[in-house]
């Protein structure tokens, strides 16, 4: 028998074979360790930061001041290092605090005053990203020797394919996010909480806790997404990372997580954001194709899980009689 | 059986804004008993469970655990204290699979981390050697029945050395199946020492199941018995109350003509909702008041909702008017027929709090004229006057919110919504619940003249006098059937508890 | 008295937005002034207007959905694709001056957006969606669609009649004001003339009791989204006609957000039920003068943001009435959730 929670994630990781596949029978040097290493190379911010926003959405909330967190991150990391001569070792571990922290806040707020996840992390994003342009208008760029060398480090594989260091990062989260959702009780209350909130609080689990934990976790991974970030482009911007938030919660979704919370899958996840480079990938290679074909073709897989979920989800639950 | 209570609740008293929803209530419950709380709507049984598990703080009374004084401030201590609660609509997460659902907050854990094995072979091994049910625990709960479900809950409330518990409504949504195999675990339970409070609206099941019975009645006690002892007509005597004299008294009523010579208005044949109601005829004449008499939980309600097309039935058939059609799908095309229908649930299907008096009257009038024939303001005005002053709402100013308005007034404000429609057949469900006296006899005046008018109406009320006193004929209800029909002649306190009572 | 004026709903936001432009006017005592200059008339009060017509409308159709108890976050994008779309056909006509060209190419625009509109509310009402998951699609889709109508790239055209649009002046005025006046008008005609207020109202305050009065909850949904997208694509117009020229990427770039916000600042509670249409324009123009006064005292404009941010907060907080609470006095520390469904079967 086939499970029903598993069925949009068999989906997503079918879809992504598929897209794969096509993709290696269409082009010459598309089927290559390589590519599927770009595939993570190009998107393992985007990675953690929906990992995060995947428990957000399993406590059946939402995020939207990821990606201003992370543009936030690049601008403080690049003026704490290049204008204030700070070192990385300080840096990195501090911005990662302040995300947790943020994160941590606008989930007391949301838990303790009652106000709807989307409008207080929208205000979260509106401050996250103004506060960029409080520490400068233009880009930063970063020349410290640690950031460099993390940008151009690059782990071979015998083959000569290669990633980079922000990939073992980004693995490292995922396993971590792996092992917290489904062996730890933080994980669990997660998934009780977005399930049915009014019966987790009669089964005496630790709300409050968990829901601020969720927004601090999301708000770590998406610091943690800033510092890969600027890895990867080497400079501090205010214009950094926008739409990212609409990316994540587009790859939640394809990795079959219900918004509505409490069921999907962190390596649902993994796929969903797979199945966005590989899109992007192929777009390349096209050539002719341009890149907003990208965004059409994830808002109609968008359109495709949510109608699937909703199919699926006929009958037994949220029918809203109307 | 000389056995010492292990709780006892004594002189309980609970109050909401001055109004007294327990006065002076005690119940007493034994190991290895089931006890049956029984009462109509507004008897205080939600009240008394929330004090039990600590939703609600007492004014006054006492309450003693093993003889010690209990207190629990919150849902979660009274389950630490050994009493734990299954509702009719269970309280876990249906995406949580089957074992984390009885054992969420207390996983067995190594190093903080969660031992899935452990978990679910100790889930499995609870739920087949104290309820012998055998499942696959790893399944999420949702895919399962209510049934399951419920015993999923039972099982947590177990694992959790519950020695106390409490049923709310279990078998609202169970088939008879799902019944029985309930019943089984609360006799294996049973001999295993718990004491089990058992609420339900099904008289039968009662007597099946339970050995001992409390019956509240607007907040008092009226009396325990033991189950043994205590006849269903008495039982049902001492839920609806009062004496059978007084009643007889209080159902004087001025003769009204025979309306069965009218032509039929609605008859309805077979037609009926699997797990609501089951299939039903039923004729109501133009000029007539049918009454709908049973126990809350009878399938009143869910009879009058597919009537309306408020639920869908997916049964049988209707003839309006004489033109036979299939039944009516959806509250519009009931409308269109002539059909008026107030919900008994007067603040989530009735009024729009936010909305003002006078909006709230000519709602459906303007649905029904759609949105370009929109009534002009000084017409609107004109109306709510009318049926302010026509039915006496209070306060006199139609544009206040209706939120502020008490809770007989709403009433008379929805009355006044149908009434402008001039609806053929006018279906009122508990239209006197939770009103002072003085509205209650104004509605009821109002339903009797509109039926002289030649208007048809349904009356459901869990008063019987009540029924009695305005209805015309009264179709009796129970375990969601409709039983029996009564004519005019056969009427009386009598015959109707005994249909209602049944056995 | 006093107590009726400050109750009313337009009291606080009024009050707002005229301390907002007495700061202006401290700050720089030429704010309120007004200049005639070749008969049109100048100054930052007729700029907070003009600028800020594209919000209002939008905002406009925000306050409708919202009012239904939905959102719709897809506006920016829609936008964006109405722009594009009349740039397009303009600058495909052969003569880009030609009054039915543009004529044309808003007609196709209105009618796009109206379509897009359906689409929302074809997800919402027929298929039972949530409203903002139904509409998260067409935000990140319509992006795409807008830059495929474009190709990527920034259409530019060169059209009086166009230009007009959102740059023209009648009466002395903006003539974009006089857009945003229109649609105000008709909208407050259509919802209060007619039963449509009413019905979305009581749509979005008990969509139940709604149903069992008769009320056709779909057909409302339906004309309201199509109605809200009509609105974005009248804002399109006037945005792509500012900057004579089409960008899909950039165009109505955090509308939705603003949008909403001038609602929720506007009094209409985001569960939905009573809405207010005054209020929601006077959320608008606070928002507007909020950039205007931060442009005027020379912080960079981006900083508009963390401003915006405060005053998300202060209005949810205003409105949440755990919030209020603390304040109240510490009547009861703690609630039990269940505490509120007192009337179950009580």
């Amino acid at each position: 028998m086939l499970r029903r929670p598993y069925l949009p994630v068999l989906i997503t990781i079918g879809l992504f074979a598929l897209a794969f596949l096509a993709g290696s029978l269409r082009y010459n040097g598309f089927f290559s360790l390589q590519v599927l290493f770009n595939l993570l190379i190009d998107n393992a911010f985007l990675l953690i930061v929906a990992i995060g926003m995947t428990f957000v959405i399993l406590s059946g909330g939402i995020d939207l001041s990821v990606g201003s967190v992370v543009a936030l991150t690049t601008m403080l990391s690049a003026s704490l290092v290049e204008q204030f001569d700070w070192p990385p070792y300080v840096v990195i571990p501090l911005v990662l605090a302040l995300g947790a922290l943020f994160g941590c806040g606008m989930g007391a707020v949301i838990h303790y005053f009652r106000i709807q996840p989307f409008i207080v992390t929208l205000a979260g994003m509106f401050l996250a990203r103004g506060l960029c342009y409080v520490i400068s208008i233009q880009t930063i760029t970063i020349n410290d020797p640690f950031y460099t060398k993390m940008a151009l480090s690059k782990v071979r594989f015998p083959d000569g394919s290669f990633i980079s260091i922000s990939v073992i990062i980004a693995l490292l989260v995922f396993l971590l996010a792996l092992y917290l959702a489904h062996f730890t009780r933080f994980g669990r209350n997660v998934y009780a909480i977005g399930g049915n909130e009014q019966s987790a609080i009669l089964m005496g689990l630790p709300i409050a806790r968990t829901k601020m934990l969720v927004y601090a976790f999301s708000g770590f991974c998406s610091a943690l997404g800033g510092v890969v970030f600027t890895f990867y482009m080497l400079s501090g911007y205010g214009l950094h990372a926008v739409g990212l938030e609409l990316d994540a919660i587009a790859a939640v979704v394809i990795g079959g997580t219900l918004l509505t919370g409490g069921v999907g899958y962190v390596a649902g996840t993994f796929f969903g954001v797979m199945i966005q480079g590989v899109i992007q990938t192929i777009i390349t290679f096209e050539g002719t194709l341009s890149s907003w074909w990208t965004k059409i073709v994830i808002g109609l897989l968008l359109f495709l899980f949510i109608l699937l979920q909703r199919i699926l989800n006929m009958g037994s639950t949220n029918t809203r009689s109307m | 059986m000389s056995k010492r209570p292990i709780l006892e609740m004594y002189g309980i008293h609970k109050r909401f804004y001055g109004f007294a929803a327990l006065s002076n209530v005690s119940i007493r419950l034994f190991p290895g008993e089931v006890h049956a709380l029984m009462g109509e709507n507004g008897a205080g049984k939600s009240t008394l469970i929330k004090v039990l598990t600590g939703v609600y703080r007492i004014d006054e009374g006492r309450i003693l655990l093993d003889d010690r004084e209990l207190r629990v401030a919150n849902p979660h201590e009274a389950q630490e204290a050994g009493i734990a609660t299954v509702y009719q609509e269970v309280n876990l997460c249906p995406n949580l699979t089957v074992a984390e659902n009885i054992f969420i907050g207390r996983e067995p854990r190594r190093f903080g981390r969660i031992l899935w094995k452990e978990m679910n072979r100790q889930a499995d091994e609870l739920l087949r050697s104290r309820l012998h049910v055998s499942i696959d625990v790893t399944q999420p709960l949702g895919s399962y029945s209510v049934a399951i479900q419920q015993l999923v809950a039972i099982a947590r409330a177990l694992s959790i050395s519950a020695r106390i518990l409490i049923l709310d409504e279990p078998t609202s949504s169970l088939d008879r199946h799902e019944v029985e195999q309930l019943f089984a675990v609360m006799r294996s339970l049973k001999e295993q020492g718990l004491a089990i409070l058992f609420v339900t609206h099904f008289l039968d099941q009662v007597y099946e199941i339970s050995d001992r019975i409390t019956i509240l009645r607007s907040g008092e006690l009226v009396g325990e018995y033991l189950t043994s002892e205590l006849s269903r007509i008495e039982l049902v005597k001492h839920m609806i109350g009062k004496d059978l004299q007084v009643l007889n008294q209080l159902t004087e009523r001025t003769d009204r003509s025979d309306a069965r010579g009218q032509e039929p208005f609605l008859e309805a044949q077979g037609l009926g909702r699997s797990r609501q109601i089951e299939a039903f005829h039923l004729t109501i004449h133009r000029g007539e008041i049918v009454g709908f008499a049973g126990l809350l939980g009878s399938g009143r309600t869910e009879a009058a909702r597919l009537l309306f097309g408020a639920d869908r039935a997916d049964r049988g058939h209707l003839r309006i008017a004489g033109e036979g059609r299939h039944p009516i799908e959806a509250p519009r095309q009931a409308i269109r027929q002539g059909i008026a229908f107030c919900s008994e649930n007067r603040k989530t299907e009735g009024i729009i709090a936010d909305l003002s008096v006078r909006e709230n009257i000519i709602l459906a009038l303007q649905a029904r004229r759609g949105w370009f024939r929109a009534l002009s303001r000084k017409r609107q005005e004109e109306i709510a006057d009318e049926y302010i002053r026509r039915i006496n709402i209070h306060p006199k100013d139609p544009e206040i919110p209706v939120r502020n308005l008490s809770g007989g007034n709403q009433q008379k404000v929805l009355l006044a919504r149908w009434l402008l429609m001039e609806p053929k057949l006018f279906i009122l469900d508990e239209p006197t619940r939770g009103i002072d006296i003085g509205a209650k006899t104004e509605i009821q005046k109002l339903v009797l003249d509109l039926s002289d008018k030649g208007m048809a109406v349904l009356f459901i009320s869990s008063e019987l006098e009540e029924v009695i006193r305005v209805s015309d004929r009264i179709a009796v209800l129970r375990d969601r059937r409709l039983i029996s029909m009564m004519e005019r002649e056969e009427i009386s306190q009598e015959n109707v508890m005994k249909a209602i009572a049944g056995g | 008295m006093w107590t009726r004026i400050s109750k009313h709903h337009l009291f606080w936001p009024l009050v707002a937005l005229l301390l907002l432009l007495l700061f202006n006017a401290v700050y720089n005592p030429g704010f309120f002034a007004i200049r005639v200059q070749s008969g049109h008339l100048y100054g930052s009060l007729i700029d907070i207007l003009n600028f800020g017509s594209p919000l209002m409308l939008v905002a406009i159709g925000m306050t409708l959905v919202i009012a239904t108890g939905g959102i719709d976050l897809s506006v920016g994008s829609m936008v964006a694709i109405s722009g594009a779309m009349a740039c397009l056909m303009i600058s495909r006509s052969a003569d880009q001056n030609s009054l039915g060209a543009v004529i044309l190419a808003i007609a196709l625009a209105l009618g796009l957006s109206i379509l897009l509109g359906l689409w929302n509310g074809l997800l919402v009402a027929g298929a039972g969606i949530q409203p903002i998951i139904a509409t998260l699609i067409l935000m990140v889709a319509g992006r795409g669609i807008a830059q495929l109508i474009t190709s990527g790239q920034i259409i530019t055209i060169n059209s009086d009649p166009y230009r007009y649009i959102g740059m023209g002046w009648l009466l002395m005025l903006p003539f974009s004001i006089f857009i945003v006046a229109i649609v105000w008008l008709f909208t407050a005609w259509i919802t209060r003339k007619t039963a449509l207020g009413l019905f979305i109202e009581s749509v979005g305050a008990n969509p139940t009791a709604s149903r069992l009065a008769g009320i056709g909850s779909r057909t409302v949904l339906l004309a309201v989204y199509m109605f809200c997208a009509l609105c974005a694509g009248i804002a399109g117009l006037i945005v792509s006609s500012n900057v004579s020229g089409a960008d899909g990427n950039n165009a109505g770039l955090w509308y939705e957000l603003d949008a909403i916000l001038a609602v929720v600042i506007g009094g209409t509670a985001l569960t939905g039920g009573r809405f207010y249409l005054s209020g929601t324009i006077v959320g608008a123009l606070i928002i507007q003068t909020l950039t205007t006064t931060i442009y005027t005292i020379g912080v960079p404009p981006e900083i508009t943001l963390v401003v915006k941010a405060l005053v998300v907060f202060a209005v949810c907080l205003i409105q949440s009435e755990n919030f209020r609470g603390l304040f109240l006095s510490a009547r009861r520390s703690r609630r039990v959730p269940a505490d509120r469904e007192v009337s179950r079967h009580a």
